[in-house]
């Protein structure tokens, strides 16, 4: 397609590609008894993630995703090899402090990846703030780890929840949009959503009628719904996830809301959940940084490599993992593994461009990334990327001195 | 809120109390009745509502998933009862907590093994997916009044069997002096039995039913297993009557809590139990 000015471009991605399908094979093959004495020892790198519970899935996408990355680099980063310490965080959030200790203490890790729960990330950084080890959290969207809490380790290659949802605003304005309501869950990353949203939506001029809010983890979604009703707002705008998504999607369409008030979200909503919906999700709008039908080389490549390998179809999740691999790979090239020079590879890692498969984004002053949101639609069973609805949106950071 | 409004609030509260009672029944029969803490509970009613699911992707036809699955969990309960709960009877309670929580964690490690960590959807049955229009812009699906009327049938039905009938009696009698009836010449290991088999095929049938409007995920049974508790103490151990009186309570209570004083909704419930513990120890309908 761009053949004239970007060829070069293209054949670096093309063959990157392939040596991630090659590499992984070969990797695949030799890897338990690929013993190469170098003159450095291994990085040990520990996993933090959920292998139990609700989130087992997202933990998995996220290990798979960090693993493509290093292996598409010979399995190594920086020119080191890697030696992996796994806990499982069990979606726990008064285990974390414990767990993350077992990391950093017991098995001296280099670098902690992980996790998915907020409340866990929030643990997490408690301890880590303290040891000063480098952490890449590859999911939790919680607003203090890159706000209130952020520290120079930190390091986040996915949102923040405040980004998830503050670009709709802008949505609801092109569309004539000028009152809504926004109904989630009681607890922080619902209340996080909300706030991101209500500041971009009274940005355009929007009003935010009414906030709704029920009991986590209830699903009994009837008499808000009734009360969406009487309100009648010119548009919904909502978080919830998995089960709870299925259910308020179902119950929106069962009320008759659907088709009459039409629905926007965090694309945390529509993630992952097309299959049990059915048609209620079809038409939903939400925002995100990642979707289906990118059509980029570099996604196509991601897509292709992550299905060969996992036999799975990547997803958000898988592609988070994958950029805290290439974010770590940043930084450790720079100083050619030595990870001992931590003030140079946070340095790089500062500096760095990534190239993901959602496009290419840098990290913000709080280390967050600086990405483009884009707005996507439920079509069958695919997120369709309609536009860009933010570019290169940055979280406020709010309360980070750091 | 109108008026309008408000009855379809009204409308809500009760028809999510019955859902409440249709998921409590099981409870309140092995819990309220025979008085066995099963912590299970919220186990049969995942295990039901995956059963539901993958009966009737297997056949097509919710329907004929639930007439598959009713056996399926009456067996289990039996074989439960039978290898399990049967030695546990005459022991302290702590026994039947400790052995119900590890059926927990040994059914969800079940379920992550045959059924995966999916979350999945039920088509609502064909015949009843309507909606009934309501004002210009809601409606009420017509399954979710489906399901009220089962509740309704299921309550009478069960009030019946505890109440009215000679197995009710005995069971009753079982439940407060088991040697006394045994030694009366009845067969009261198989009652029990049966009674507790028809406990766990309840949960199950609940967790079926329930299955279009609730989804179907991993967990979902820890869910609903505390407010299953709560209806049963609220309304009286032993009570039928009560749990009834108890779920309209609680479905009125938390719709309305969340409409009026959203702040507190999730508290609501605790609450109420708190004030109606001190007012009667025994519960609404309570034997004391």
């Amino acid at each position: 397609m761009h053949k004239n000015q970007k060829a070069s471009y293209d054949r670096r991605e093309f063959l990157r590609g392939s040596a991630a399908i090659a590499g992984t094979t070969v990797a695949g093959v030799l890897l338990p008894t690929g013993q190469v004495f170098g003159q450095q020892a291994k990085l040990k790198v520990g996993l933090m993630l959920p292998y139990t519970g609700t989130y087992t899935q997202l933990g998995i996408a996220i290990t798979n995703g960090f693993k493509l990355a290093v292996e598409e680099r010979g399995g190594k980063l920086g020119g080191r090899e890697i030696e992996y310490f796994t806990v499982d965080d069990e979606s726990n959030p008064a285990k974390a402090p414990e767990n993350v200790s077992k990391l950093v203490q017991r098995d001296k890790v280099d670098v902690v990846i992980g996790t998915v729960h907020s409340g866990v990330v929030m643990g997490m950084a408690k301890v880590l703030k303290e040891s000063g080890t480098i952490w890449i959290n590859p999911n939790g969207g919680a607003g203090a780890m890159t706000g209130a809490a952020c520290a120079p380790n930190f390091f986040r290659t996915s949102f923040s929840n405040w980004q998830s949802t503050h670009a709709l605003g802008k949505v609801l304005k092109a569309k004539g949009i000028k009152t809504a309501v926004f109904i989630t869950h009681k607890y922080a990353a619902g209340e996080e959503m909300m706030e991101g949203f209500k500041e971009g939506f009274e940005k355009e001029g929007g009003k935010l009628v009414k906030e709704l809010y029920l009991p986590f983890p209830q699903v009994e979604f009837q008499a808000l719904l009734t009360e969406i009703a009487s309100i009648k707002p010119e548009a919904v705008v909502c978080f919830f996830a998995g089960g709870a998504a299925i259910k308020f999607l179902k119950d929106y369409q069962a009320a008759g809301l659907k088709g009459k008030i039409p629905l926007f979200g965090s694309g945390f909503l529509t993630d992952g959940v097309l299959d049990a919906v059915g048609d209620a999700a079809e038409g939903v709008e939400t925002t995100l940084h990642y979707a289906d039908g990118l059509d980029t080389k570099k996604d196509k490549a991601f897509r292709l490599a992550y299905a060969k390998t996992f036999k799975l179809q990547p997803d958000v999740y898988a592609v988070q993992g994958y950029d805290a691999g290439q974010l770590l790979a940043a930084g450790l090239d720079a100083v050619k593994g030595n990870i001992g020079d931590k003030a140079g590879v946070i340095k790089a890692m500062e500096a760095a461009k990534i190239d993901s498969p959602r496009g290419p984004w840098t990290l913000s002053k709080s280390h967050n990334p600086v990405q483009d949101m884009y707005l996507r639609k439920v079509v069958g069973k695919e997120n369709k990327v309609q536009g860009v609805a933010w570019k290169a949106l940055a979280d406020p950071a709010r309360g980070c001195k750091a | 809120m109108d008026f309008a409004f408000f009855l379809i609030q009204l409308l809500n509260g009760l028809q999510y109390g019955l859902l409440l009672f249709l998921v409590a029944s099981g409870l309140t029969l092995i819990f309220g009745i025979m008085g066995i803490i099963n912590l299970a509970h919220g186990s049969f009613y995942m295990v039901g509502a995956y059963l539901a699911w993958s009966l009737s992707a297997m056949t097509g036809s919710l329907t004929a998933a639930i007439l598959l699955a009713i056996p399926l969990t009456v067996i289990l309960g039996m074989g439960l009862e039978r290898l399990l709960f049967r030695h546990l009877y005459q022991r302290d309670h702590l026994y039947q907590v400790l052995l119900t929580y590890g059926l927990i964690l040994v059914f969800e490690e079940l379920r992550s093994m045959i059924w995966g960590d999916d979350v999945h959807g039920v088509a609502v049955p064909e015949l009843l997916n309507a909606s009934i229009p309501l004002t210009d812009n809601l409606s009420y699906p017509v399954y979710r009044l489906a399901i009220s009327g089962v509740c309704l049938l299921l309550a009478a039905a069960l009030y019946f069997l505890i109440q009215k009938t000679r197995l009710g009696m005995m069971i009753r009698a079982g439940a407060s002096n088991r040697d006394m009836v045994q030694s009366l010449g009845i067969d009261i290991k198989l009652i029990y039995t049966l009674v507790f088999a028809l406990g766990i095929a309840l949960a199950a049938f609940a967790g079926m039913i329930n299955s279009p409007l609730s989804s179907v995920f991993p967990n979902m049974g820890s869910q609903v297993l505390i407010i299953c508790f709560v209806v049963v103490v609220i309304g009286g151990i032993g009570s039928v009557k009560g749990a009834m009186a108890a779920s309209l309570m609680i479905g009125l209570a938390e719709t309305f809590g969340q409409v009026l004083v959203p702040e507190v909704a999730g508290t609501i419930v605790y609450v109420l139990m708190a004030i109606v513990l001190v007012w009667r120890p025994e519960g609404l309908f309570g034997k004391g």
